[in-house]
């Protein structure tokens, strides 16, 4: 017997910690909005057919990208549109579980068009839940492949119109003319009466993947006040009228019955299978350990980098440098780039490792190592490098000393030195030469036979042995002065 | 405590502080024992309220909101946990 009491399902997060701020226990979405309710009958759903252990939910981009933010389940976000793709890798790995592809109209039929059709195609044998909205509601109404004709939208402000911009997609009839799919239906959020019946087609859905039947596809008629700058009770309305006359209700296929119930085999990893289909020689790859240099005094063993600077100071370069010739050498290595808005003007910056260990995660958040090639790296990673860590700044640039005490500090003209050279650009190569001769912890030799590999252009080879060298030769006189 | 017997008399509790005021439960209820509040909850909507009496347990309003936590509707037979004020 049905309990009593409708209420919020357990398949929600209590509190919504995600998404924080000042009211962390409602959701993100406007007024009246449509996602809200079809998160409440898939949660519902989710609850009452006891999969909330097993279900794997593909947030979109859109407005309901942060569905991660409500649902107790697995999620994934995403790229826009190639949560058909995403959900596919899911399911392959583990076929057990339920993995529901969660999408609006701007993500499936437009950018993700050919995602969604290709996946329906091949009967990926999930759950696709498809919100129809006629609009791009999250970037503020601009026209979506199913906006309506005559409908004013913020890049349709004449209406759309069928001889410029085409017709409004219908993607459940579409779907329906595959040979795969098991079940298509549109629906719509509007009254009690047609809610019950988007009730029915969310659970029949997720029933016939926990049958392990075949793919699944719900469209959802659904306002977007905001986006359609209406009230939601008049969203309602103009939904019902208009929208439905274009993109009618009903089963547009149905093969569920006809499918036998089948179960499933989980998928099952050794990491012998993995061995034998890749061909791998019979070493424990997990456990492989190095034998790098040997002789490294201890605090320099195993180093984290950071290596920061100008955009055109090569320290990127300089970090392919030392990871390949930490490679090379033996070393388990991993070098990461960092881009973005800072590669203009700001700060460009690499992470390095190198370990006798394998590594577990490329990203340096504690380094061991910073190389500052400028003033704003010293000031941006200062903080972050380990106690006792080292710091190598390109004394030319960089007027001041590290302020902490705690770490070791060598200042390097490398510029300078560089520009004695007859190229500032080598400045990362100098300093190069500089680390490895304070720490020890590559040989000349190697990173002499690791050049060519890191440098593509031939002529530059001596000038950056050169460059090496210089760096090597400020190292030992310091050290004797 | 709780919810013994089972319930007599359905009940709908609105959580204010979480209503956006849309109107749609208001909308969908039919026998129009929902309405828009005067006051103004902590974000700055007018939130529904419940009349206290007529409700009939239906729970078209809780299917109407989109808000997962804002209403909970307590059907006749209702056994369990006490019902909020």
């Amino acid at each position: 017997m049905a309990e009593k009491v409708l209420r919020k399902a357990e398949s929600f997060y209590p509190l919504y910690e995600r998404k924080g701020g000042a009211a962390p226990d409602v959701t993100h979405y406007c007024p009246g909005c449509g996602h809200g309710v079809l998160h409440k009958l898939i949660a519902e759903a989710i609850d009452d057919f006891g999969i909330r252990e097993r279900t794997i939910l593909i947030s979109p981009v859109g407005c309901s990208v942060f569905a991660y933010y409500y649902f107790r389940v697995g999620n994934i976000q995403a790229p826009h549109g190639r949560a058909p793709a995403v959900a596919t890798g899911i399911k392959r790995v583990y076929p057990e579980s339920i993995v529901i592809s969660y999408q609006g109209d701007g993500d499936l039929a437009a950018i993700g068009g050919n995602n969604i059709l290709q996946a329906a195609n091949r009967g990926e044998k999930i759950s696709v839940f498809f919100v129809n909205n006629a609009i791009y509601g999250m970037t503020g109404g601009q026209m979506a492949p199913t906006t309506l004709i005559g409908q004013k939208t913020t890049t349709s402000p004449l209406g759309r119109r069928a001889s410029n911009e085409g017709y409004p997609m219908r993607m459940s009839e579409l779907i329906a003319t595959l040979e795969a799919p098991i079940y298509v239906e549109r629906v719509a959020l509007t009254d009690a009466k047609n809610t019950t019946k988007v009730r029915r087609a969310v659970r029949k859905a997720l029933k016939n993947q926990i049958e392990n039947k075949g793919f699944s596809f719900v469209e959802v008629l659904s306002i977007c006040p905001s986006g359609w700058k209406m009230e939601p009770t008049q969203a309602k309305e103009w939904l019902t009228q208009e929208m439905m006359r274009i993109f009618p209700l009903g089963v547009y296929k149905d093969r569920s019955d006809e499918i036998e119930e089948a179960g499933v085999q989980p998928t099952v990893f050794s990491a012998q299978d993995l061995q034998d289909s890749l061909n791998l020689p019979e070493t424990d790859s997990a456990s492989a350990k190095r034998e790098p240099k040997t002789g490294v005094p201890e605090k320099y063993r195993n180093p984290r980098l950071k290596i920061a600077g100008f955009g055109g100071q090569g320290v990127l370069i300089l970090g392919v440098g030392i990871a390949q010739a930490g490679m090379d050498d033996g070393y388990h290595v991993s070098w990461l780039p960092s881009y973005g808005p800072e590669m203009r003007g700001g700060t460009a910056n690499c992470s390095v490792n190198l370990s006798s260990r394998i590594i577990g995660s490329p990203l340096v958040t504690q380094p061991t190592v910073l190389v500052a090639m400028n003033l704003p790296s010293l000031e941006k990673f200062e903080k972050d490098v380990a106690p006792g860590g080292l710091i190598l700044t390109d004394s030319s640039l960089v007027d001041r000393a590290p302020s902490r005490t705690d770490i070791e500090h060598l200042g390097v003209p490398a510029t300078k030195l560089a520009d004695e050279l007859g190229n500032t650009r080598v400045a990362n190569l100098v300093m190069l030469g500089a680390y490895i001769a304070y720490t020890g912890v590559l040989d000349k030799d190697v990173v002499h036979s690791s050049l060519p590999r890191f440098i593509k252009r031939k002529a530059l080879i001596d000038l950056n042995k050169q460059a090496i060298q210089k760096g090597m030769e400020f190292v030992s006189h310091q050290v004797k002065a | 405590m709780g919810v013994e017997k089972g319930l007599q008399v359905p009940k709908v509790v609105i959580r204010e502080d979480e209503c956006k005021g849309c109107g749609l439960c208001i909308q969908a209820c039919p026998e129009n024992v929902l309405f828009v509040q005067k006051h103004f909850n902590r974000m700055g909507y007018h939130p529904a309220g419940y009349q206290g009496e007529g409700c009939i347990g239906c729970g078209f309003c809780f299917y109407q909101c989109p808000e997962p936590g804002a209403i909970t509707v307590y059907k006749k037979g209702y056994v369990g946990e006490e019902v909020e004020a």
